[in-house]
């Protein structure tokens, strides 16, 4: 296209202006990418390519850093390890060789379970509350709305991390502390905001003739919230819900101070493996990377959704 | 189909009256219009009716049933809304086919679809059945939004301005359409418009409405020919009937102070009427003209032919026929 027919046209940008935008979104993406990208190399080094200077962007690829992550290994003498049969999978063979055997599964699964239960657990909730409230709000006339709307969002005002010692200490009162249950509670009052928020700008855009109609025509108020509300918010709910998920995932700060053995999440259990035995960077790039995949895939399942909830509202039907 | 019967009905939004003592009976099978401008209280009178409102005091019978507390659900009315409100999630047979699987009716799915074809044969939608509800053209939406109505055999349909998003043309074959099925159907219908022609042509009795009155119930015929008041009477008629100071005639009851005439009343002739006015502007419409007359001061606008000679400036004269006359508050008064 030549620049004078470019010129022609004021909604559509030139050339240059679009070739521009593309190096800037280009250069964002490799800026963003980078600490991923090294992370997840860095999961596959050996330990000594972990931490060698220059960093080595080729190396030989270890298992050593997934091994690490996913056992516990006890330090032997050479002696005693050659009085053993032969290794026990390749994770034992790696152990060996560094005069060590696998002594059992590390905590990581359990672990990992845990977030997965309570982060998954609080966004349903969450978005389930967020969607009855926010419905509420958008469709009856709710004395103090603006008030308990302002309400809602104020509990954001401050970091969630400000009432962390009210919240110790309640918790520890009334048998909450170290619970998937009084986590998935927790996040659930953080992310509820947020999820009354968002989904009741999406649920003022449906228009109530929808559900008058519904009504009309022989269903319920709750029958038409169900067959004609929900269906029209699914983008909003699925924006909301990856909102949700995210901060109930990687929420480090109440996870350390409210669970220790039994409902630890991954995100305190990962900066341990850093202590046990020296700071064995494979171990912890190979955690966070597996750690990654959830959010990973839930985002990509959804992200049709997310890029029409992300620009929902912008331009008027 | 059934009577449908609203009993001295009132209901407020905030200090706002949008619907003041309003009592109204639609027969069996009858077609009555509310007409009004913008806030007349016509669509808060349909959603009363529809149990989308709750009035602050009347009631609302329809089948000789009060159903003033009632749910929506259980009115057993249908509703045809401005905005089409088609589901865009579902399909047209969807749409279409929602009022007949809601939980408490539960027709056989053969049924449900014969009924469904059946309307959209009616409507000439058929093609479009398996489209999605957004797919469609405004035309056809409204055909569908009419169709959802359809296929239930309610109490009574009430439709609000469901020809109003149309374009000129579309909207006059749907007024015939609607009409003839509602003939067909024998369907009772409560239908609100700011239209006149819509009122004129569809409606067995048109209700005109003010400020949450119903100002005249009656025919078509007698709210034309006999309003009560000059409100009613600038309500239908185009060119807009014009108000005139009875001074400006010869002839008006002591009592009235001001002369309604619409362009029937109105005799030009070059020379020999009563008062005399000059063309200010000749409007050409094609199959008609419209003539706009300085009156001594009072402009005056009134049908000729459309080949008439007269131009700007003419001085014509204007001869009064049988006009209506209203008094200072703008009630009518007898000739």
């Amino acid at each position: 296209m030549s620049a004078s027919n470019a010129a022609h046209s004021v909604v559509e940008p030139s050339t240059g202006t679009r070739r521009f935008a593309g190096l800037l979104v280009i250069l964002y993406a490799i800026i963003t990418m980078v600490p991923l990208i090294w992370i997840v190399l860095t999961s596959f080094k050996s330990p000594d390519d972990a931490i060698s200077y220059p960093p080595k962007v080729l190396f030989k690829p270890s298992l050593e850093g997934y091994c690490n992550v996913f056992t516990t290994r006890s330090r032997q003498t050479q002696e005693f390890i050659q009085t053993l049969g032969p290794p026990q999978g390749l994770c034992d063979n790696i152990a060996r060789s560094r005069n060590m055997v696998v002594a059992g599964p590390s905590n990581y699964v359990p672990r990992f379970i845990n977030s997965l239960i309570i982060a998954f657990g609080s966004t349903v909730l969450a978005v389930a509350l967020g969607t009855l409230s926010a419905y509420g709000f958008s469709r009856f006339r709710v004395p103090l709305k603006d008030d308990l709307l302002f309400f809602i969002l104020s509990t954001r005002m401050m970091p969630p991390i400000a009432v962390a010692i009210p919240i110790y200490l309640m918790y520890r009162t009334v048998g909450l502390s170290d619970t998937r249950l009084g986590m998935i509670l927790l996040y659930t009052s953080v992310n509820v905001s947020l999820a009354v928020w968002l989904l009741k700008g999406f649920i003022d855009e449906i228009p109530r003739e929808y559900e008058e109609a519904a009504m009309i025509d022989g269903y319920t108020r709750f029958q038409a919230f169900v067959k004609v509300v929900l269906p029209q918010a699914t983008t909003g709910i699925a924006a909301t819900a990856i909102f949700c998920l995210i901060f109930a995932w990687n929420e480090y700060a109440f996870a350390v101070l409210l669970t220790s053995g039994n409902a630890q999440t991954a995100p305190p259990f990962i900066p341990i493996i850093i202590g046990e035995g020296g700071q064995d960077w494979p171990a912890v790039a190979a955690g966070t990377t597996i750690f990654l995949v959830p959010i990973v895939v839930f985002t990509v399942l959804l992200r049709k959704h997310l890029l029409r909830g992300i620009t929902f509202g912008a331009v008027r039907k | 189909m059934a009577e449908v019967e609203i009993g001295a009905v009132s209901k407020a939004f905030g200090k706002t009256q949008a619907v003041v003592d309003l009592s109204l009976t639609i027969g069996d099978g009858e077609f009555v219009a509310l007409l009004g401008p913008t806030g007349a209280g016509k669509t808060t009178t349909l959603r009363l009716v529809a149990g989308l409102e709750a009035p602050d005091s009347g009631s609302v019978r329809i089948d000789g049933r009060d159903v003033t507390s009632d749910a929506p659900a259980d009115r057993d009315v249908a509703f045809v809304f401005q905005q089409y409100s088609l589901y865009p999630h579902l399909t047209v047979f969807e749409n279409m086919a929602f009022a007949l699987r809601a939980p408490t009716r539960r027709l056989p799915e053969a049924e449900i679809r014969a009924r469904v074809e059946q309307v959209a044969r009616l409507l000439h939608i058929e093609a479009k059945l398996h489209s999605k509800a957004t797919q469609l053209s405004g035309g056809q939406m409204q055909r569908v939004a009419i169709g959802r109505a359809l296929v239930r055999s309610p109490s009574i349909y009430l439709m609000d301005e469901p020809l109003s998003s149309l374009d000129a043309k579309l909207r006059g074959e749907m007024r015939l359409e609607l009409k003839r099925i509602q003939i067909d159907l024998g369907a009772t219908i409560l239908y609100v418009t700011h239209d006149q022609t819509e009122a004129m042509t569809m409606a067995s009795r048109i209700g005109v409405m003010e400020a949450g009155r119903l100002m005249q119930i009656g025919t078509p015929r007698e709210i034309y020919e006999n309003p009560v008041n000059a409100y009613v009477a600038a309500r239908l008629g185009q060119p807009m009937i014009n108000l005139l100071p009875a001074g400006l005639f010869a002839g008006a009851p002591s009592t009235a102070k001001t002369i309604g005439a619409r362009t029937e009343h109105l005799a030009i002739t070059r020379n020999g009427g009563d008062v005399s006015a000059t063309v200010t502007r000749v409007e050409h419409l094609g199959d008609q003209s419209h003539l706009h007359l300085d009156l001594g001061g009072q402009p005056v606008v009134t049908l000729a032919e459309s080949e008439t000679t007269l131009d700007v400036g003419d001085v014509v004269s204007l001869r009064l026929n049988k006009p209506l006359f209203f008094d200072a508050t703008g009630r009518r008064v007898a000739a």
